[in-house]
């Protein structure tokens, strides 16, 4: 194996735990050289695990001077270490993308020496791509907690989205797993970086000469299901830092285990929360464009996602009073509230309902999930019902017919309806 | 009554102009390849005039804009008699002043029509991603491709805009041409047999640069090497990235 192949695999592998690979959300254009950002962000390809391959995400290095429990690059671990050059670095995203398959470079690091000198290489690598390269393509590149201010500011002229992930979702996790760290070392930039993007868009208003400044905002993981915090303290977390920091995205990253020395954590063999990862994404979206608010789906006397159902779903269960709803007359916000209608289909119902009043056949044709929806809205032809259908039942039969993919993961109540 | 056109989408606009000339709207336009004569039904042959056809554009986009006028051609590149005649119908009910069918989402052609233009959308997304360059020994760019339906039109200034700096081709195999950037001009190639087996096998006539192995090796090993093999998920991974999409696609061959 050649000498790069081999680092590309050492430092691919190590940098996957990552979960974000968006390259959506920046406008940056192609001025001069090669290369521009797509601002609804494209995904060249999937791994066989079913996640995108848009970015070319490495790491510059996987030696680290830290020793967190939860991470496959920790001082203690017994794995090859490597190294990139800035150089190799370049050729790679250059290469790979004039070839049209990456949208752009997503680069992190292991810390070594200390943050200030990592920051400093990982400076080096995006100036020379946007310098030297007239690269204009996306960069999504890793904030180094700890690296001084006038450094990450520099960073921040040239790349389109910075990142700080939390790790563990509270203090006392992150205590349990990297004695080393805290979440304040990691909100002080967050903080720093967003104070930044907004002076930037202030002062864009006022002169002509617009220059960006992490166009594409800033995003943080937590890893699920290494420590024992419940989902609705993950997503109260969540959307603190939503309002507190303007992020752009969340990510939640089921733990897979590395390591049976810490007892504390999942050890090698247990699978990976995958379910409940997809729990915690809808209701983050159901936050973030479904008008939701969180004590809505989660609060102190519900802290745990069902994980049989989606969560709207499993929130309409739980207010039957607010339904069904008649979709002939009912606003926007309440439409997109009803299991198995999306924001797309409920636009299409507001506009075509101006035409005359709607049908079943023809609400079915919209693309919504029907089978879903059904017991939650009337349509125009929908038989008079008297009173409410029990919400026990409605659940029952969603769960009967559904072949989710969640179906043989969760419980095996499934067998007291079938 | 069947029209029947050359293919192009300036013939199919002339189907409208015919209609109108004629007074007659229960029209299915459908191309000479496609056309199963029917002895029930009557059929004409329309002659593509770009005069005509300029002239319902001009009037379509007056009537609606000139983002959804474009609706109708992408609507068209989906290839299929069906979407023609809904297409037909919804232009000329526009034509007649029912400008705001196009929301009406509880008619069956405006369904069909939405439908279309979501497929054709998600297509042109698709090749956009799944586009793959090879780079041959003069410097060029080359790919070839065959999507579902006739996107190369609605792709073309996504690929000028950001491979500014370097000659490529993206050429569709399945209709048999492509586009050419030659870092200063975008033009329309139609190869022969031969030309398109060497842009395929390259062999002989289109050497590969000497790097281009090397690089495609290294992306098949990133490509293996940021999968998690603890969350394997096929059925996911297909649903993204459908088989037939595969022979062109380095990482998946």
């Amino acid at each position: 194996m050649d000498r790069l192949e081999e680092k590309l695999k050492i430092l691919a592998d190590a940098a996957k735990y990552d979960v974000s690979c968006s390259s959506s959300g920046s406008k940056r254009k192609n001025i001069g050289g090669i290369g521009d950002a797509s601002s609804s962000g494209i995904c060249h390809s999937y791994t066989e695990d079913g996640r995108c391959v848009s970015l070319l995400k490495i790491l510059l290095t996987n030696h680290c001077i830290y020793d967190c429990a939860f991470c496959v690059s920790r001082k203690s671990n017994d794995v090859q270490r490597a190294a990139f050059t800035v150089e190799e670095v370049v050729k790679l995203t250059m290469n790979f993308y004039r070839r049209n398959y990456i949208e752009g470079l997503f680069l992190s690091s292991g810390i070594f020496k200390d943050a200030d000198y990592t920051m400093e290489r990982l400076l080096k690598i995006v100036k020379k791509l946007r310098l030297e390269e007239r690269y204009n393509g996306y960069i999504h590149l890793k904030t180094i907690p700890g690296a001084s201010d006038e450094m990450i500011r520099e960073a921040g002229m040239y790349v389109d989205r910075m990142s700080i992930n939390l790790e563990m979702p509270t203090e006392l996790g992150l205590k349990l797993m990297a004695p080393e760290k805290d979440h304040e070392s990691v909100k002080k930039p967050l903080n720093f970086i967003n104070q930044e993007i907004q002076s930037y868009k202030q002062e864009s208003k006022l002169i002509k000469y617009k220059p960006t400044f992490v166009p594409a905002g800033q995003s943080t993981q937590m890893v699920i299901g290494a420590t024992p915090e419940n989902d609705f303290e993950i997503m109260s977390v969540a959307d603190k830092f939503y309002k507190d920091y303007n992020l752009k995205r969340v990510y939640y990253s089921g733990y897979i285990p590395i390591q049976n020395d810490n007892s504390l954590l999942p050890q090698i063999g247990t699978k990976p929360p995958l379910v409940r990862e997809n729990r915690l994404y809808q209701t983050d979206w159901l936050l973030r464009f479904y008008g939701f608010e969180l004590n809505e789906i989660l609060n102190p006397s519900f802290q745990e996602l069902d994980l049989e159902v989606d969560p709207k779903l499993s929130w309409a269960l739980r207010n039957p009073h607010l339904f069904p709803v008649d979709i002939n007359t009912a606003d926007y916000s309440m439409i997109i509230r009803i299991p198995g209608i999306g924001r797309q289909s409920a636009l299409k119902i507001i506009k075509a309902r101006k035409f005359g009043r709607l049908h079943e056949y023809q609400i079915k044709k919209m693309g919504i999930a029907f089978n879903r929806a059904r017991h939650f809205m009337v349509c125009a032809d929908s038989p008079f019902q008297l009173g409410f259908a029990s919400m026990d039942q409605v659940r029952a039969q969603i769960v009967n017919k559904s072949a989710s993919k969640t179906k043989q993961l969760v419980s095996p109540q499934l067998n007291l309806f079938a | 009554m069947y029209y029947i056109f050359d293919g192009t989408y300036y013939g199919w606009l002339c189907c409208i102009f015919e209609a109108f000339e004629r007074k007659d709207f229960s029209v299915k336009p459908i191309t000479k390849e496609l056309y199963l004569p029917d002895i029930f039904a009557e059929d004409i042959y329309i002659y593509t005039d770009s005069e005509k056809a300029s002239r319902v554009l001009k009037g379509l986009q007056e009537r609606v804009g000139k983002n959804i006028a474009l609706d109708f051609f992408r609507a068209f590149l989906f290839e299929s008699p069906e979407v023609w005649q809904a297409a037909f119908y919804l232009c000329v009910q526009i034509f007649k002043g029912n400008k705001d069918i196009l929301s009406n989402f509880g008619n069956d052609a405006v369904m069909k029509f939405s439908d279309a233009l979501r497929k054709v959308s998600r297509e042109r997304h698709r090749m956009k991603a799944f586009v793959r360059f090879q780079q041959s020994s003069d410097g060029l760019y080359f790919a070839v491709f065959e999507p579902d339906f006739n996107v190369l039109p609605l792709i073309i200034s996504f690929f000028k805009n950001r491979y500014t700096d370097q000659p490529w081709i993206i050429y569709d195999l399945k209709r048999n041409y492509g586009i050419y950037w030659d870092k200063i001009n975008i033009t329309e190639v139609e190869l022969n047999a031969a030309e398109v087996k060497d842009m395929v096998h390259t062999s002989t006539v289109v050497s590969l640069d000497e790097q281009e192995e090397y690089y495609k090796n290294l992306w098949q090993q990133y490509f293996k090497s940021t999968n998690i093999v603890a969350r394997k998920n096929m059925k996911l991974h297909l649903r993204h990235v459908p088989r037939r999409y595969w022979k062109y696609l380095p990482e998946k061959n």
